[in-house]
């Protein structure tokens, strides 16, 4: 206590470090890497479906680079960067010093890029790498699976523990930690959605390695869990995958709804329309979403009784989403609005991602979701909920705190740059693909029927676009860091409230060592 | 501060303990409900086990029309065909017919059929007493054989089911077999 010190010098800092804001940058910078590495197997894709036809890659390899894009995205870019900002941010908000188990926060952190070098290795193993969708179905993933999959299954079981760890290092700092004064209806959003999300965490990622080690066990051990014959169902794979893949779409957008109610207060200067009903409506979904899992699979032939009750369960979700949606509405109404980048994405956000909860109610009517199942519909449904949601929040969250992070300013022009160049590539890329999907193209082909190559070529173009505007905000990024005006305000924005604009910017090494008063 | 860091190790641990419950439910739990809910509600088409026959009423005013479907998985090289592919039957008569395998390869192998019931409202009215797919069936190298079935159309099924399809799919499982006998 008392004497504040700085870093360790030299690379052994990163590697031994245990502080909340040197590990937050860590996950954030490896969750930049593998939205790069996840981004290019897109461009693969999509340059593939430029033109009808087989063109650049064998159609094998097509189906390693859907699957690839969909696990490096989920696991590697999307989770670890909300982890990253948790951990960033979280003692800051609350007046902590640092997460409740630091060591424990460095491993979780450095178990990670191991894992994902485990799984982008078995690209280049002999039969290739996983090819069979991110949500790898049995028998696909276990009886026709290529060898290496017992590599992946080892990467998800140890992303899955890093995951675990960071979750209960989260819930043990917001509940113990908090300081003096703030009680849990006075924290923070970003708070509170990240606690509720690290409760979803501990209670599905141990059913994702469940799943995993059935998997391993078919192949290796002689068992039949997803084999019909040896008296197992290869329908209880979907069963199992989806009771943890519900919970985990929540896991990917909480956090951002969480940055997204932080961001729009301030840039409306004025307080958050609806705090308590945000902290019910998150609570509310992350209940709903362990109910709704067999939307996944309306078409494995449940009893009726089962499509109406998952059908009826999943319209529900709505509600709390679009009390939530209104909040942020309202929040904005007659405001005094400015659009800084931040603010750019945050309306992004509340925009596109409701066009992407609105085809969700679409996909979550039974009898519809028959057409739609397995169709591009699907593909844009959830790319306007991932990519410009939980993307387009986290963009938001390293505009509206980088200052914060360096002392330094980013580059407005450019930020205003790669939120429009997003925007209009994001809509050209996955618009489209509502008609190709609702026309009948199906997902995960590298071949096409003519009919959709018009819309396909725009896709390609748009994605393009997208992929070449987050080098931009690379670029931004890392000239804001070298060279970005240095500016020691402690509150970058005027309207903008919490304990993370108290301490002076940059923010020093410790924070909080003497925790506040909340009042 | 003490007991700050009493709190922190007391809420790790009872986290540690819900992610390794959890992991638990999914083998203890999740897997058996699911089997148990499909056998109860005949999800899946699922059939149940040998059915012993207690009286024997027959109803003779209705007649159920009763399809046979043979599958093969994968690349199962064997011949495996019903020898009748349709019967009408009376609900709560006994009813017996064979199915006709044929093993065409030069050596012995073992195969395993699973049945799925369509509709699958009916699978819980569709009784075996007697039935192949209880037991693997071993056949040596181009060796045929009559696999036998007795079955019970439920009385109580419903009035609206006219038809039911009983399917068999064969798996070739004689490397799963020599793997646990080794």
């Amino acid at each position: 206590m008392g004497e504040h010190h700085g870093p360790a010098k030299g690379i052994s800092r990163w590697f031994l470090t245990t502080n909340h804001k040197d590990i937050g940058a860590l996950y954030l910078w490896f969750s930049f890497a593998m939205f790069l590495l996840g981004g290019s197997f897109a461009m693969i894709i999509r340059a593939e479906l430029f033109q009808p036809g087989l063109q650049l890659v064998e159609p094998e390899f097509f189906n390693q680079m859907t699957t690839m894009h969909g696990l490096v995205m989920v696991f590697g870019a999307i989770m670890p960067a909300f982890v990253g900002l948790a951990n960033y941010m979280i003692p800051m908000m609350i007046g902590a010093p640092d997460m409740a188990l630091p060591r424990m926060n460095n491993w979780s952190f450095w178990i990670l890029p191991p894992a994902f070098t485990i799984l982008a290795g078995t690209l280049f193993m002999e039969g290739g790498g996983p090819n069979f969708g991110w949500t790898f179905y049995a028998p696909l993933s276990t009886t026709y699976a290529p060898p290496s999959v017992t590599f992946f299954i080892f990467g998800v079981h140890i992303m899955g523990l890093s995951s675990i760890m960071g979750a209960i290092n989260i819930i043990a700092t917001i509940v113990n930690m908090r300081a003096p004064g703030m009680t849990y209806m006075k924290m923070p959003l970003f708070v509170w959605t990240w606690l509720i999300t690290a409760f979803l965490l501990v209670a599905v990622m141990p059913v994702l390695a469940g799943a995993v080690t059935m998997m391993l066990m078919d192949i290796h051990f002689g068992t039949s869990f997803f084999s019909a014959a040896g008296g197992g169902d290869p329908v209880l794979f979907q069963h199992i995958f989806w009771f943890f893949g519900h919970p985990e779409v929540y896991i990917i957008i909480l956090p951002a709804f969480g940055v997204v109610s932080h961001i729009i207060p301030a840039f409306s200067r004025k307080p958050l329309f609806g705090y308590d009903s945000m902290v019910y409506a998150t609570a509310s979904i992350a209940f709903l979403s362990f109910i709704v899992w067999a939307h996944h699979m309306y078409t494995v032939g449940m009893p009726v009784a089962g499509e109406l009750f998952f059908m009826y369960a999943t319209t529900l979700i709505a509600v709390p989403t679009a009390a939530k949606v209104f909040n942020w509405i309202t929040t904005m109404f007659r405001g005094s609005l400015s659009f800084e980048t931040p603010m750019l994405f945050a309306i992004g956000f509340v925009v596109l991602f409701t066009i992407g909860g609105f085809t969700g109610l679409m996909l979550s009517i039974a009898p519809a979701d028959f057409q739609y199942h397995d169709t591009y519909f699907v593909v844009a449904h959830f790319h306007y909920t991932m990519v410009a949601g939980a993307i387009f929040a986290m963009s938001a969250s390293v505009y509206y705190w980088i200052h914060k992070w360096t002392g330094r300013r980013y580059n407005e022009s450019m930020g205003k740059a790669h939120f429009w160049i997003s925007f209009l590539g994001f809509n050209l890329t996955f618009f489209p693909q509502h008609f190709v999907g609702l026309a009948g193209m199906p997902r995960r082909i590298p071949d096409y029927a003519l009919q959709f190559a018009d819309f396909n070529m725009m896709s390609s173009i748009g994605a393009f676009i997208y992929g070449a505007s987050q080098l931009l905000f690379l670029y931004n990024v890392i000239a804001t860091i070298r060279s970005g005006k240095k500016d020691d305000t402690a509150k970058t924005w005027d309207g903008a409230e919490g304990l993370e604009w108290e301490v002076p910017s940059p923010a020093p090494y410790h924070t909080f060592s003497v925790p506040p008063q909340v009042k | 501060m003490k007991t700050q860091e009493k709190n922190i190790l007391f809420t790790t641990a009872k986290l540690a303990v819900v992610a390794v419950a959890m992991f638990a439910f999914v083998f203890v739990v999740m897997v058996p409900l699911y089997n148990v809910l499909c056998d109860v509600l005949g999800i899946n088409g699922r059939t149940g086990d040998r059915y012993e026959a207690t009286e024997i009423v027959i109803d003779t005013d209705r007649q159920v029309e009763v399809q046979f479907v043979a599958n093969f998985n994968e690349e199962m090289p064997w011949g495996f065909k019903p020898s009748v592919t349709m019967v009408k039957v009376n609900p709560g008569a006994s009813n017996e017919t064979v199915f006709l395998a044929h093993n065409p390869m030069p050596k012995d192998m073992v195969a395993q059929a699973i049945p799925s019931i369509s509709p699958a409202r009916a699978a819980e009215y569709f009784h075996k007493t007697e039935c192949f797919c209880f037991n693997e069936q071993p056949l040596t190298a181009g060796e045929s054989a009559e696999l036998p079935l007795v079955y019970i159309v439920d009385r109580d099924l419903p009035k609206d089911i006219k038809t039911i399809t009983l399917s068999y799919t064969l798996f070739d499982i004689t490397e799963r077999v020599q793997r646990t006998d080794s």
